[in-house]
């Protein structure tokens, strides 16, 4: 059984369309990045995932139906919406205490422990907290939860690189094993790379592009042409070309190396990378067609 | 996705989804309870403060009984029982006025404080559901309120009773005759009921009334909670010369539409407490307002599934 199954998800607020006939599979024990330009859709499908908002379409969580059932859902699902959630009136203890009287599957030891290797105090109120700490604070809750699927939408925004790289490091060390999903959306998309075993592009509501990392790092290539050569390399299909520092760059799909790597030099491409290809490429097309 | 991996992992996954994971309701109601008063602190501030503050002002009261009772020898035991009776009337009035307030203030920002401060993101992130989380907020006003108004009144009430007792006793004034009239008990139980049938019941569509407009608001919840019935009174003011939606208001404020005419001067004990029980029972406004306010929260049970942070 797949952890989530969406087929033909459709949201739209008023006349703008959030979400356009989603089709998506995510298998268990994945890592899934949803990346997508601001309003691509992401909120939303996160938010249809764990239950926020109705939807139109097929959607099944854990086999479960979100919408209908996100208290049962909730049982197995974590959701850091983002950093700025927990209540400021909230102290530590309680946040503890308020967690183990409701939540089945949350390990109060787990969680301790977790906090245990941060400075915050258990009499602190969250809004005496740093953004960072309270960051902390919401992982070890989440961390010390027993789910199957974690989602985690834009779950480092505003926070410096030493809290972003600890708050990965603490998910991929002290909690991801491979019974477990995970789906984030970020935009810090290089720091993410290595952690990812999958990535979605969403623009404008609709999967643009789907890959799992192998895949990603055996497939595509980037080339970097030399000059003389680009009538030669544009002859060979490329999926998209950008200009840096005059030279062009082209992206290739299923291209044999070695024959790229005699016009110019050869690198695989980041997620990053990708995304500028295949989501900036619509963005460029887009303004095409309106003009 | 594409997962090869994923058939080595099926066996772990199948034995975690075993595991019964449940917390039983009154369980998670409890926690939800208590959740409520970590956040407002005011509703046990607010009436343990006013019933300090009444105590004191009794103790005052007291501490001028005996001058009073022997003003007071030569009136009738009624009038008498009245004297010794007022400080008991007062604390219970005072604490109560106390308490309705906060449990005004309190439904109006129960829903809604959590979508403005996006928390409603958190506390939607744990398997609690809406019904719960809209009922235990509900229990605040219709239940724990009443209780706490009437354990304070009591002890109040107590120690008043007793140092009454004391002072008359010490300063050697007969008030036997006012005294045999009097029935502490009485006096509770009739608290108690008053504190059930007018302020958690009867009470009940107000503040089912502001539960759901804090759910509903996205801005501005005490407007939207006073305008429309406002509105809706000046309509029928103005359409057809008579008051009838402002009076049923009124009525039910005061304790039932049968009651709707105040009856102001004489606020004693028992004339708080409403028609007699079984009476009270039997009548339909009393069911009325049952059904109406459990319209109004299952409307905002509704409503808090819809609704995001604003």
């Amino acid at each position: 059984m797949a952890c989530i199954e969406a087929r033909g998800l459709r949201k739209s607020f008023g006349t703008t369309v959030a979400l356009d006939g989603v089709n998506l599979q995510v298998q268990e024990g994945r890592i899934l990045g949803l990346i997508g330009p601001n309003g691509a859709g992401k909120t939303t499908a996160l938010n249809a995932i764990v239950g926020l908002t109705p939807y139109e379409g097929e959607l099944k969580v854990l086999g479960r139906d979100p919408w209908t059932k996100r208290d049962h859902l909730m049982s197995d699902v974590c959701f850091i919406a983002d950093v700025a959630v927990l209540p400021r009136w909230l102290r530590v203890s309680q946040a503890l205490d308020y967690m183990e009287g409701v939540h089945p599957r949350f390990d109060r030891a787990k969680a301790e422990s977790f906090l245990g290797k941060t400075t915050i105090g258990r009499t602190r109120k969250v809004k005496e907290l740093s953004k960072g700490m309270v960051a902390q604070l919401h992982l070890a809750l989440v961390m010390a939860i027993d789910a199957k699927l974690l989602v985690l939408d834009e779950p480092t925004l505003g926070l410096d690189i030493l809290f972003r790289k600890q708050f990965y490091d603490s998910l991929l060390n002290d909690y991801f094993d491979r019974s477990r999903t995970i789906i984030v959306t970020t935009h810090q998309v290089d720091e993410m790379q290595n952690v990812l075993t999958d990535v979605v592009f969403l623009d404008r509501g609709r999967i643009v592009f789907q890959c799992s990392m192998e895949d990603l790092e055996s497939k595509y290539l980037e080339l970097t042409v030399n000059p003389e050569n680009v009538a030669t390399a544009k002859a060979l299909k490329p999926m998209s070309e950008r200009q840096v520092f005059g030279r062009s760059v082209l992206l290739f799909s299923g291209a044999d190396r070695e024959q790229l790597s005699a016009l110019g030099e050869v690198r695989t491409p980041s997620v990053e990378d990708m995304f500028v290809a295949v989501v900036g490429n619509r963005a460029t097309q887009a303004q095409g067609a309106g003009r | 996705m594409n997962s090869a991996s994923n058939v080595m992992n099926e066996s772990p996954a199948a034995t975690q989804a075993i595991v019964p994971a449940a917390v039983s309701w009154s369980r998670q109601m409890y926690w939800c309870v208590r959740r409520e008063l970590w956040e407002s602190k005011s509703v046990y501030i607010v009436p343990l403060a006013a019933a300090g503050l009444t105590l004191v002002a009794c103790l005052f009261n007291v501490a001028r009984l005996p001058e009073r009772v022997r003003a007071a020898a030569a009136l009738d035991p009624m009038q008498q029982l009245e004297i010794v009776e007022r400080p008991f009337d007062m604390a219970g009035l005072l604490i109560m006025g106390a308490t309705f307030l906060v449990a005004l203030f309190y439904s109006l920002d129960a829903l809604y404080g959590e979508r403005r401060d996006r928390s409603i993101l958190f506390w939607k992130s744990l398997p609690v559901s809406d019904t719960t989380t809209v009922l235990a907020k509900a229990s605040i006003p219709m239940l724990v309120l009443p209780v706490l108004t009437f354990a304070l009144t009591i002890v109040v009430q107590i120690i008043v009773l007793l140092s009454s007792r004391a002072v008359l006793a010490g300063s050697g004034v007969n008030a036997g005759a006012a005294w045999h009239h009097f029935s502490f008990s009485h006096a509770s139980w009739m608290l108690l009921y008053h504190l059930i049938a007018l302020h958690g019941l009867g009470f009940s569509p107000f503040y089912g009334w502001l539960l759901l407009v804090s759910a509903w608001a996205r801005r501005l919840p005490i407007l939207w909670a006073t305008l429309p019935p406002i509105a809706i009174g000046v309509f029928e003011k103005i359409a057809f010369n008579t008051s009838y939606f402002a009076q049923l208001l009124m009525g039910q404020l005061g304790g039932g539409p049968e009651r709707a005419a105040p009856s102001g001067t004489s606020m004693s004990m028992d004339s708080l407490s409403s028609p007699p029980p079984s009476e009270f029972l039997t009548s339909p406004g009393l069911w009325l307002s049952m059904l109406i306010a459990a319209v109004f929260l299952a409307l905002a049970i509704r409503l808090r599934r819809h609704r995001g942070p604003i």
